[in-house]
């Protein structure tokens, strides 16, 4: 299963779904990834991690970790 | 809801995301009139300001920026809270018209409420300047709801933004918001409905509904509305109506094969994507300015470099330019020349008594003096970080850093009051507010104070100067060591079950970036300057009175009275009931204890106790040096854990007053304390014992103490993460909402 973490820099994914629970899931929702939303994701930290993305128009930086909750197709 | 009678103020209150110019607008509507105050027995700060118009006067509250109504971080509950208890009487919604779609989000949610609000639809020069276009009366159609075009900045469509709030307010009408859900989702929210109605105030019935329906805990828990006592099988009742709900909820999540929060989430999306869809024009998305701005300045090559140099030059300007050379003109030429030296003269003329004299030249302007000279410094340090923050470099730190400082527990947005406190760690422990997840900003604001802050030179310039006749290493092993104690503490206090209460994500919004605007700067640096003024007047004058006084009286020739030495003052007294405490650490007599005590007052006072008990000039080079040497009975060794002791301990009362309230737990302010006095006590133990061990060759009953506090270090470092509790709010249920 493809996540959002292991989309190359420059790509787009749709969201298919957001996994976790309670804080940790709604806090990315809110931000926007929601259920068939599309993602760019822009760039990586200088050391690597987080990431920056954009989604629904600005820019957004998650870390990997929390990438990895966000099933993407 | 009845209309507000003409003569009692209106409470309006200010809500909107973070970045979406709502502290500008709020800032733009009070104007000069405003008041800024901390309310008490909340967790994150509000402010009220007062707006007039038409000859009326309204209260206007600026609740935090958020993202959302989800009960998860302090922000949030504290803006809802205020939403649905204090009942406003109007709500002025900010919405960033260039970002239109996340800000419609919350409005969704807000709309959902039933209380009056206007939108304030923000930055749209911005917006069309971009060649997008927003149809303004058809958005206001779709969400039932009266806009206004504002533009916070150029102070632009304010006026006509209250006289529509006001009218709002006096109408008492709530929007006419008409979305709908999914059919499953509706016929869910309908069932639930029916179970709470008559449970809730009817103007919030939908709110509520869709938080039962999210499983929202606050809401299911009733903690935030008052309780009521209610006869046990009452209580049974409502337990059985929730557990109806719940199954509605369940029911509706295996139709939809999603979780309740998500399926609410996505679908409030989809429908602001259908409205922006209809409303908002939008080019061709290339890149925006910022995006550009960012090629550059986070990008992987460069981004570190000109992170480097930014902050080497604030840092090079606030401390070294300003801090050296202002901070000894106030000290000693304004302090001491022009306001002690005059002052006392007239006491003196004018016949005051001699410790009279002694208590306001020396104990209240010497006192308070050493803290207000540090104003000038600061100032230029939070205009420049202010400049920083305004244009929205902020958070392009953290998302520079964030992969170094999450090894130690600490987050990307720790860096900035770490950086903060090799200045003054009570700023330091403030800036930490911008961090969300709770943890990270409580191991940030424990472990900022152990960079060695400005009031911690004088100390370190001694013990490198005179103790150890100017090496090269001293100084610059003392900025290793609070680096060390940072990382170090970071990696032991992160394994803690304590640390790990919460989990959320770090999900960091990169902000356009934008000119800095002078009011946002300046009204940033007079905040943060200003409590730190008050707390000069307040504590500092207090304790440097009782310092005074301690200092110069005592039990002299059997009666009580001003002593002639120093060694008769209760400070001896005091200092010899703990001097003890330090045998292990090379420096166990009184004058050594007393000004590791005196340095909580303020850091500065170690050096100048220092002075006076051994009548060495503070900080200089050479003359007293036998006598500063003696205290730790000639042992260079016994100094160096002195100076470790005393950089890494509790920091000043002031910056200990401001962590306990930034704190805000009782518990959580005391294992600060403990932590940092057992974690200095073990560096300096385990620094003079070696030391010892070293020299001598001798094994003694210290020796063996340091080899036990070094084991359990050790272990402490190495052993196994502590399991993750993920309980985010209390479960129990008590009869709020009640059920019946």
């Amino acid at each position: 299963m493809t996540t959002l973490k292991d989309i190359p820099i420059g790509s787009s994914a749709r969201v298919l779904r957001v996994r976790g629970e309670g804080a940790l899931q709604r806090r990315i929702l809110d931000m926007g990834i929601t259920k068939g939303c599309l993602v760019k994701v822009r760039k990586a930290a200088p050391l690597g991690d987080p990431i920056e993305i954009k989604v629904r128009g600005y820019q957004l930086s998650l870390r990997k970790a929390d990438a990895a909750l966000i099933e993407v197709q | 809801m009845t209309p507000t009678p003409l003569n009692t103020p209106l409470k309006i209150a200010l809500v909107g995301n973070p970045n979406s110019g709502k502290t500008t607008l709020f800032n733009a509507l009070t104007g000069s009139a405003q008041h800024v105050g901390n309310w008490p027995g909340v967790t994150v700060e509000k402010k009220e300001g007062r707006v007039r118009t038409d000859g009326r006067e309204a209260a206007i509250i600026d609740l935090p920026g958020v993202y959302s109504l989800a009960p998860y971080t302090s922000e949030e509950v504290v803006t809802r809270d205020y939403l649905i208890i204090e009942e406003p009487d109007v709500i002025i919604n900010i919405i960033d018209a260039t970002n239109i779609e996340r800000n419609l989000y919350l409005s969704t949610q807000l709309l959902d409420m039933g209380i009056p609000q206007v939108i304030a639809l923000n930055m749209t020069d911005i917006m069309r300047k971009r060649g997008d276009e927003v149809d303004v009366a058809a958005l206001s159609a779709e969400l039932g709801c009266p806009i206004v075009e504002i533009s916070a900045l150029r102070h632009a469509g304010l006026e006509q933004l209250l006289q529509q709030a006001f009218a709002a307010a006096d109408e008492g009408i709530p929007p006419f918001f008409n979305r709908k859900f999914s059919s499953r989702v509706e016929d869910a929210l309908s069932k639930i409905a029916k179970i709470i109605y008559g449970a809730v105030p009817p103007e919030h019935l939908r709110w509520y509904t869709i938080k039962f329906f999210e499983r929202d805990a606050r809401i299911w828990a009733g903690a935030a509305l008052d309780g009521e006592h209610r006869q046990l099988s009452d209580y049974e009742a409502h337990r059985a109506l929730l557990a109806r709900i719940e199954g509605i909820v369940a029911g509706c999540e295996a139709q939809l094969d999603d979780t309740a929060p998500s399926i609410i989430t996505g679908e409030s999306y989809d429908f602001v994507e259908r409205v922006v869809a209809r409303t908002v024009r939008r080019t061709v998305e290339e890149r925006s300015g910022s995006e550009k701005i960012d090629a550059v300045v986070t990008s992987r090559i460069l981004g570190l470099p000109i992170f480097a140099v930014l902050i080497f030059a604030i840092y090079y300007v606030s401390v070294t330019l300003i801090g050296g050379v202002v901070t000894n003109f106030m000290n000693h030429t304004f302090i001491a020349h022009w306001i002690q030296a005059p002052l006392a003269s007239v006491l003196t003329r004018g016949g005051a008594a001699l410790w009279l004299r002694g208590l306001i030249v020396d104990g209240i302007i010497g006192g308070v003096g050493a803290v207000i000279s540090f104003i000038p410094q600061m100032i230029v340090l939070f205009l420049l970080l202010a400049l920083l923050e305004d244009c929205g470099y902020m958070s392009r730190i953290a998302f520079l850093l964030d992969r170094v400082f999450r090894r130690f527990g600490l987050s990307g947005r720790s860096f900035i009051p770490l950086l903060i406190s090799t200045g003054c760690g009570v700023p330091a422990i403030m800036s930490a507010r911008t961090i969300d997840e709770e943890s990270e900003r409580r191991m940030t604001i424990l472990t900022a104070t152990f960079m060695p802050c400005s009031a911690k030179l004088p100390l370190i310039a001694l013990i490198a100067g005179v103790v150890f006749g100017g090496v090269w290493w001293v100084a610059p092993s003392a900025y290793f060591l609070g680096i060390a104690s940072v990382v170090l503490s970071g990696l032991i206090l992160k394994k803690l079950k304590r640390f790990k209460s919460k989990v959320s994500p770090f999900v960091l919004e990169l902000p356009a970036y934008h000119w800095p605007t002078a009011r946002n700067v300046g009204l940033s640096v007079w905040d943060r300057i200003s409590s730190f003024v008050k707390k000069a007047f307040t504590i500092i004058l207090l304790l440097s009175i009782v310092v005074w006084f301690l200092s110069r009286f005592g039990f002299e020739a059997g009666s009580f009275g001003m002593v002639s030495s120093l060694d008769h003052s209760l400070v001896a007294r005091i200092g010899d009931l703990f001097a003890w405490v330090f045998m292990p650490l090379g420096f166990g007599n009184w004058k050594a204890a007393i000004a590791s005590l005196l340095g909580l007052t303020a850091k500065e006072q170690i050096v100048s106790v220092i002075g006076i008990l051994t009548s060495a000039p503070a900080g200089g080079h050479g003359a007293g040096a036998p006598t500063v040497l003696a205290l730790f009975g000639g042992q260079k060794l016994a100094g160096y854990a002195f100076m470790a002791f005393n950089l890494l301990c509790i920091p000043c009362v002031v910056a200990v007053s401001t962590m306990i309230s930034e704190m805000r737990s009782r518990s959580w302010a005391l294992f600060t304390l403990a932590y940092q006095l057992g974690w200095s006590y073990a560096v300096a133990l385990m620094i003079y014992q070696f030391g010892m061990l070293a020299v001598t060759g001798r094994i003694s009953a210290g020796t063996v103490a340091a080899v036990v506090v070094l084991a359990g270090v050790l272990f402490a470092l190495l052993r196994p993460t502590a399991r993750r509790g993920r309980k985010d709010v209390d479960d129990k249920i008590t009869p709020g909402v009640f059920l019946s």
